[in-house]
Formats: structure tokens, sequence, C-alpha cells
């Protein structure tokens, strides 16, 4: 089986070489060949994709369409999707059908793609492995027994699996690259802001931010052009022109520096994972890059100031959940106080119940300072440091992960230690930055992630070099053979 | 031992925007329930909140009238608790950086004195939605349509010192909004409410009080009665030598009482944090000059326009300039003179204010325009019409589209000041009546009166009363040469 890019198809559509409709009856069948090994999708959207195909080459035979009209795509079951169940994985929102798109899905739907159906995720996105689905765990498809990381584990499975060529996906903490470097594919989160919240479940407001999962640099470039830019619903979206990121990626480095930020490349990082980074950067000092050491003395902090923050946005963003107006609610409800405690209780799984507590108990009176306040400044901290470190150099680069891709089941009852997965992915969400990572080699035929980071805005340049590094290499070529062979 | 009263006063005041503070929901009152709740106002999965800009024009507009300073850079806040008609779980408030802070404003006081008021802030924030426990058997509902309305909450310093120093502050601040045009102030409708918080302390003491916080007071009658049934309660305690205790206690108006709602210690942990979905409110300069530029003028500058103006008294100056509805109307109806301002305000202030307070009407919901009634005054003024036969026509004005003449018309309610008509009817009663003007003429001139009326009643009315009197006295005295 061939797993296409995203670049492929548009080609294959615009010599007729394929139909949209042939295309998307072809990863439906994708889907349900492979699907049940994967568990990367909770809703298929398989009888309204199939009209839209009908239509899309009605457009296409007329000659009258768009790059990505009748290209099939997948979204993490995050995004509000309008007649489309919208879960985020959760008991609470297991039958929530919601009554519009969210501007991201809408921004999709005018481009002319397709949405094929939603993907499975930690549920409301709170975790790192994908096991805290209310519709049970994605697997990995490098070997069925791992994670395929998460929060957005489901999209990423599809897409290394090949049964979706892109599928979006969002990183409150890594929740999009932690993926993509267990699954061995291409994932980006760009700026915060960059690309609108609304109709996007909130976890975390002031760090989720939407993105995209992908073979290549290329395929982000295309589908990133038409979902990002201000967006009047969403205030802290940010009124910064959209550049044509296809058009950059074929741009030289040479001459730009790569800055190796001492704090990533310690001993939390195990020796075959630093020699295969090692590799990878100096594929990219081939390209013409300067390499130096830089420091970020703050980043170190990330991890904890990250769980304060975020847990204490997630527990208000998710106080509407009581069962009143939407979602799970309990046949046996006795009081108020009953209906908020049995409702939240029965519809959340334990991960969200464990954030939500710990984010009431952050910002409650006499811990406020001491948790919430204090972690805002060293917020601002980190910021400054990447502020600092843009000064000299053009890019950041550290791991995606410290290790592949881990066992289902091995870290689900260590919150600390599934939380320190994210130690190197945080602090760009923290200082709001675009974060890249893309396959940089295999331990043990498991892929390996390489992450860079740029300075606000400047999602081209992640693009522009990652596209010249998968010109050089074919880590991100290489497809998950033994699953096929099941 | 002789008792203190502290007061300081939280009014909530709804802002005249058209749309909801954070969506696009409008804010018309009294629409079937959960007709204006959009999916932000229903607290949806994924929606965000868009500050109405108008909604900050309004509360910078209120800043500046009460001299107060504002923010260059606001936060909201999340203030979190659950209950059924806050649908995302928290409201959306300003807690640490609030838009407007340090104002204050006059008010009188019983001595018809001024006294100074400090106004700690003044904050924006949204409301919260309806429950209603009443309707339905077991059950609760939830009216959504008032979540998300536009709120100005306005909070005083405890400088307050008796429950009529609180009514007239309330007042005070009622009539600034109401001519400010950033509320309709409509009590009823619960456009502008009150908490109250009160304590006592020992006169000539500095220290404060434990204070009561007396919830959603909705008149001017109710937040005196209020506050004195809470100082009376708190004296009672407090001279038994026991301690009040710090809680929020809700006024009964059908009791007249107060009673406790939760203590200090049951008191929600609101767990304040700023708001990650918007982004600060920054005021600059010049949106303070463009709005201090749109200021109307204030009940102070206006009372003193109408002396100098209009030469109108004092008292009917304050009369008319209390209410910004009355003071427009009266503006209206001055366009159409030139004089008799007096005479105009004289109407305004008894004969329609008269009438539309015995109706119960507001004079903003009244039918016929100043146009209309400059035309019936100037009848009045031009002997058209008698003052009497005016009365009528203003009635059958509100409770008819007619014009004034076609009300005139078809009632016949022109006065008769045709000298020959009346003394036509003079003549007449004076035949018709000979004891009666015999005892006059024998100097029991009472009787006067008597044949007065005979005249008008046999013109229905509408006979001139001046030429009566007049042509009735002359004619009279010719009897006596017979």
């Amino acid at each position: 089986m061939e797993r296409f890019t995203l670049k492929k198809l548009i080609h294959m559509i615009s010599q007729r070489e394929i139909s949209s409709a042939e295309l998307v009856s072809m990863y439906f069948e994708r889907i349900k060949k492979y699907d049940h090994f994967l568990n990367s999708f909770i809703t298929l959207n398989q009888e309204s994709a199939e009209e839209q195909s009908l239509i899309a080459d009605k457009k296409i035979h007329a000659g009258n369409y768009d790059l990505l009209t009748g290209i099939p795509y997948a979204s993490k079951d995050i995004f509000c999707t309008k007649g489309i169940k919208t879960t985020c994985a959760s008991k609470m929102l297991e039958n929530f059908i919601p009554p519009y798109d969210s501007t991201v899905i809408n921004q999709i739907k005018n481009s002319g793609a397709i949405l094929v159906g939603k993907t499975n995720m930690d549920e409301f996105a709170m975790g790192s492995s994908n096991e805290t689905s209310y519709f049970g765990p994605a697997y990995n498809p490098w070997d069925l027994e791992r994670s395929p990381g998460g929060s957005s584990g489901g999209s990423a499975a599809a897409v290394a699996s090949g049964i979706i060529p892109i599928a979006l996906g969002t990183d409150t903490g890594g929740s999009i690259r932690q993926p993509a470097a267990f699954t061995g594919i291409t994932g980006l989160k760009p700026t915060y802001g960059r690309c609108s919240r609304y109709g996007m479940v909130a976890f975390a407001s002031s760090l989720d931010q939407a993105g995209l999962l992908a073979l290549t640099a290329e395929d982000i470039a295309i589908f990133l052009e038409v979902m990002s830019g201000f967006d009047p619903l969403d205030s802290t979206s940010v009124e910064e022109a959209v550049p044509q990121y296809s058009d950059s990626v074929h741009d030289s480095i040479e001459g730009k520096t790569i800055g190796l930020p001492k704090e990533f490349f310690n001993n939390s990082l195990d020796a075959e994972s630093q020699r295969i980074l090692n590799q990878g950067i100096d594929i990219y000092e081939k390209l013409g890059a300067k390499i130096i050491e830089i420091s970020l003395p703050n980043v170190g902090y990330s991890v904890p100031t990250y769980y304060v923050v975020a847990s204490a946005e997630c527990s208000s963003n998710l106080a509407r959940y009581d069962g009143i107006r939407y979602g799970y609610r309990d046949d046996d409800i006795k009081d108020l106080d009953d209906l908020y405690r049995t409702n939240r209780q029965i519809g959340f799984g334990d991960e969200v119940k464990r954030r939500i507590m710990t984010g009431t108990y952050v910002l409650s009176a006499g811990y406020y300072d001491a948790y919430y306040l204090k972690a805002q400044k060293v917020r601002q901290l980190i910021s400054n440091d990447f502020a600092e470190a843009f000064k000299e150099v053009d890019l950041i680069i550290g791991p995606t992960t410290q290790s592949p891709a881990f066992s289902i089941g091995e870290k689900i009852d260590d919150p600390v230690s599934m939380y320190m997965n994210d130690v190197y992915t945080i602090s760009s969400n923290l200082a709001g930055l675009p974060a890249l990572s893309h396959p940089v080699g295999f331990i043990d035929k498991l892929p390996i992630g390489m992450q860079l980071i740029a300075p606000h805005f400047q999602e081209s340049r992640l693009l522009n070099f990652c596209h010249l590094f998968q010109q050089e290499t074919n880590f991100h070529l290489q497809q998950p053979q033994a699953f096929f062979d099941n | 031992m002789k008792w203190e009263t502290v007061i300081g006063l939280e009014l909530h005041v709804q802002l005249a925007c058209e749309s909801k503070i954070f969506s696009s929901s409008s804010t018309k009152y009294g629409m079937p329930q959960n007709t204006q709740a959009s999916l932000v106002d229903l607290g949806y999965p994924g929606v965000l909140p868009v500050l109405n800009h108008q909604a900050v024009v309004m509360a910078i507009k209120f800043g500046l009238a009460v001299d107060a300073e504002i923010a260059e850079k606001s936060i909201f806040a999340r203030k979190n608790y659950f209950y059924p008609d806050l649908p995302k779980g928290y409201q959306i408030s300003q807690y640490e950086l609030p838009i407007v802070f340090n104002g204050s404003i006059e008010i009188p006081i019983h001595d018809k004195s001024m006294k100074t008021i400090r106004i700690t802030r003044a904050h924006l924030e949204e409301d919260a939605g309806k429950s209603i426990h009443d309707k339905f058997d077991n059950a609760s509902a939830i009216d959504l349509n008032r979540a998300g309305t536009p709120l100005l909450e306005i909070v005083s310093e405890p400088d307050l010192s008796s429950s009529e120093e609180a009514s007239s502050y309330m007042q005070k601040i009622h009539q600034l909004v109401r001519y400010l045009k950033i509320s309709d102030g409509n009590m009823q409708e619960g456009s502008f409410r009150c908490d109250a918080n009160i304590s006592l302390r020992p006169l000539g003491s500095n220290d404060l009080g434990t204070r009561a916080e007396i919830k959603n007071i909705n008149s001017f009658k109710f937040v005196e009665k209020a506050i004195e049934f809470e100082v009376d309660r708190q004296k009672t305690i407090l001279e038994e030598g026991e301690s009040v205790i710090q809680e929020t206690r809700l006024y009964d108006s059908e009791k007249n009482e107060t009673r406790s709602m939760r203590s200090k210690e049951e008191a929600n942990d609101y767990r304040y944090f700023p708001d990650p979905d918007l982004l600060p409110i920054l005021v600059g300069k010049d949106l303070i000059k463009e709005i201090k530029k749109e200021l109307p003028e204030l009940f102070d500058q206006k009372v003193g326009r109408y002396i100098k103006q209009y030469s109108i008294r004092k008292v009917d100056a304050i009369e008319i300039a209390k209410n910004v509805d009355i003071a427009e109307f009266f503006e209206a109806l001055t366009h159409h003179f030139n004089e008799n301002y007096q005479q105009a305000a004289n109407w305004l202030l008894s004969e329609l204010m008269g009438y539309l307070n015995k109706e119960n009407i507001s004079i903003k919901n009244l039918t016929i325009t100043a146009d209309t009634s400059a035309e019936l005054l100037q009848k009045i003024h031009e002997n058209v019409v008698s003052a009497s036969m005016a009365k009528i026509i203003l009635k059958q004005l509100i409770e008819t589209n007619d014009s004034v003449d076609e009300i005139i018309e078809a009632q016949g309610l022109k006065q008769i000041s045709d000298s020959g008509q009346i003394e036509a009817i003079i003549m007449e009663v004076l035949e018709s009546f000979p004891d009666q003007r015999d005892q006059y003429l024998s100097g029991k001139e009472q009787v006067l009166g008597f044949l007065i009326g005979q005249v008008m009643k046999k013109s229905s009315g509408k006979a001139n009363p001046k030429m009566v009197n007049k042509i009735l006295l002359e004619k009279i005295e010719e009897y006596r040469r017979i």
C-alpha cells in the first residue's frame, strides 16, 4: 500500500488520474481495512463525504476548482463540526452534535477539502498517549503495542498508516509534535493566534493552538495557508498577513543560524537519541546553516509551569459541562449539588478530573499567588529566554521527545512520568511560538522526531528548513511496513 | 451608646447596548424565554466571547461624568462558580484592573447641603440568566435571555451614613446613567439593582464594624427600608453585647425584613483569574477625548441654563431636569415659543405630568409629541380653548390619534369668545333667574358665581370665562338702572 502525500493527490486530481469520488472511497476502504487495528477514528463521515466528492468531481470536470477541491482529510475530534458528533473522546460529549462549524473546519470546507472523519484523542486533549480516550487508545502503526502519542494520537496514527493523507490536530503542550515524532510523520503547531480557536473545544485557552499532521512539510504548507488568519470570532487570533507557505519552502537556508539549547541536550536524553539528533543537525549544517549552542536558562521550569497554567484554565473551561444544556446527564439526580457531582463524576475520566482538581486548587484563595501567579511570572521568564535567543539565532533545534514511542499501559498509572513526556515541547506553547517535529531517524525500528522552534509567525521558516531536510533525507518516507503486512 | 451607620452601595446598571457584551444576541427585554441566547450565551463547547465596544464607551462615559480615572489597560477576569443559570460555570467580570476607578459624585442630603460620595470603581461584567423555580412542579427552569447582558457595576466607598443618603446616592446615579443614556434605568425590569453593605460602629470610631451585604434591592424605597431594618437589627445585636456576623442577606420587600442567605464561611471562593479568551481593554487618550466631546449636558448644568435661558422658577427647573425624559420634552416644547416658557413649564409639570402620573404612563411612552403639545399650549394662550377644555383635549390627544384641531372640531370644544354670542346667553340667563339677579343687586354678591355657572352651563362650558365675567357684570348693572 502506498501512503500518498497531499501534493501527490493534488497532482493526480489535476491530471485526472483519479476522481475525488475514487479517492474518497479508497480512503474509506483503507480505514475499513486498517482502522480496527489502529482505533484512530471515533466518527466517520462517509455518506456526506461521498456526496461531497461527487460535487467536487463535477467542479473538477468543469475546470472550476481549487487546489484542495475533492481532497480528503481528517480532523481531531475536538473541532466542532456542524451535524457531526464532536466527542472530545469524552463520555461527557459522547452524543454531542454541534450546531455549528469551527472556523478552521469552515475555512477548510471553503477550500474544497472533504472531511472523512473525526479522529481519536486523549479526553479533552488531556494526555500524552491517547490512553485517556473514552473510546479506548489509538495504536501506533509502527508497533501496535505502543502508543501513537497524544493527545492528537488518532490523527497521527491515521496519517502514519496512510489511511488519511493529512489531519488536523491541536497542540497545548506538545499534542501535535509528540505524536508526530512517535509515528514518524511531520507535525506543526503554529504560533498562538495564527489559527482561530473558535469552535475548537477549549482545554487551556492561552496555550491551545490548531495545527496539522502530515507526511511532509510541503503538505502542511498547503493546508496551513487555508486555515490561518484573523477571525473576528476569536479575539486572541492575530491580524497578521498569511504568507504563501508553499512558495517559501524551497528557499535556501545558507548562512542561517541554528541554536541548540544546552538545556535540551542534557542527560535526560539517551545516547542513541542524541546520536540520531546529531546526524540530523549535521544535515542542516550541510545545507549551509551555522550551528551554535545557546541557553534557555528557565526552560527547565516549563513542565511545572505548564501544569499549573493549563490545569487552572481547564478547571474553568470545563465548568460548563454540567449536563444541563448538553452533554452527559445522569437519570438519577437528587438535587442541584448531586447534579453537578454525578454528571461530572461519571461524564469525565480520571485524567480530566485530576487536572480540574489541580486547577481548582491552584486558583483557590490563599494558593493563587504561590501557584498561578508564580507560574505566570515563570512563563514570562521562559518567553523572555526565547526572545533573547532569537536575537542570535534564526531557529532553535532540539529533540521532540526523550525516547521513541512507549508501550500502552507503561505510563498511564504514573502521571508525573507521563507529564515529563512533554518536557521539550511545552516551552514553545508557554511562549506562544511556532514549532514543528519531523522524523530524523529510528531506534529499534521506531521513529524519532526532531523539533524546530521559530520566532512568532515564522511558520514559513519552520516549513522551509523542514522541507529542505526532507529533500535530503528519506526518514519521512519510511512506511510502517510490518503494519501493512498484517 | 450612640452608633454611626456606615453604608457602601454596589449598583448593577444594565447598559443600554443593543447586543450582549460578548455575543451578538439582542438584549431586548421581555422576549419569549431562551430566544435571545446564542451559542456563546449558552456556553457551548468551543465558543469564544468577543467584546462589545459600545459597552466600553458607555463605561468610559460614566467614568468621565464622575471625574474618575479611566484605566489605560483593564482586564477581564473569570469569576468561577456553579449555578444552572450561569452557563459557562463562570461569569466574565473585571476584578483586579477595572476600567473606571477613583471617582466621586455630589449628592443632596437632608439639610439641603451637598455631600461628596467617593466611587471606588466601576467595572464591566456580564449578567447571568434567570432561574425560574415557581413555574413547574418538581423542576426549575432556566431562561438565558438575560445571560450575557452588559452590566456596569458601580462600587461606592462606605461614605453613606443613613438610609436617606443611600437612597439619594442611588437616585443621583440613576439620574446620571439616564442622562448619559447608558442605561434605561428601568428598575422593574431589573436594569438598575443595588446591593448594600451595612455596618455600625460606635460614634466617633475610625474602625469599620462587621458588615452585612443585602442583595438585590430594586427600588429607592426598598433601599431605605432594607437599610433601616438592617440598622435596627445590627443595633439590637450590638447593644446586647453580641457581634454581627459577616454574611450575605436578602431583603424581602413583602415582609420588610432581611434574612440570611449565606455566611462568610459558606461564601464561594470565586477563583478569579484573568480570562485568557479576551485581550486587555486598552483605552487611548484620543478615545477619551472623543467621548468627552460627546458627553451630554448634565443635571446641574441644565438647571442653571433653564433658569438663565428660559427665566423659569428654580423649583420648576429642578423638577423638570430631574428626569432627562421630561427635560427633553420641555426643551422640545420651548422650540415653539419665544416667551411664556414659565407657562409651558407650568402646563408640563401640572397638566401633562399630572395626567401621566395619574394614569401611570411614562413620559417616554407618551404618544403625543412636543409639537402637538405646543400647539395645544398655543390654543390656550390665544384663548381658543379654555384651560379646562385643554384638559379634555389632552386626554383625547393621548387616547386617540386625532389632531388638536380635529378634537376641538369634533367635540365642539372651541371657546366662545364672540361678545355678541356671550351677551345673548347672559341675557337669557338674567331673564331666567330674576330672583338671583335681584339678590345680587341688593348686595348679595356671592350669587354671581351661580349666574356665571348658569352661563357656562348654557354654553356647554365653552364661553370664554374672562369675557363672561366682564359682560355679566356690565349687563347685570343695567338692571339696576331700570
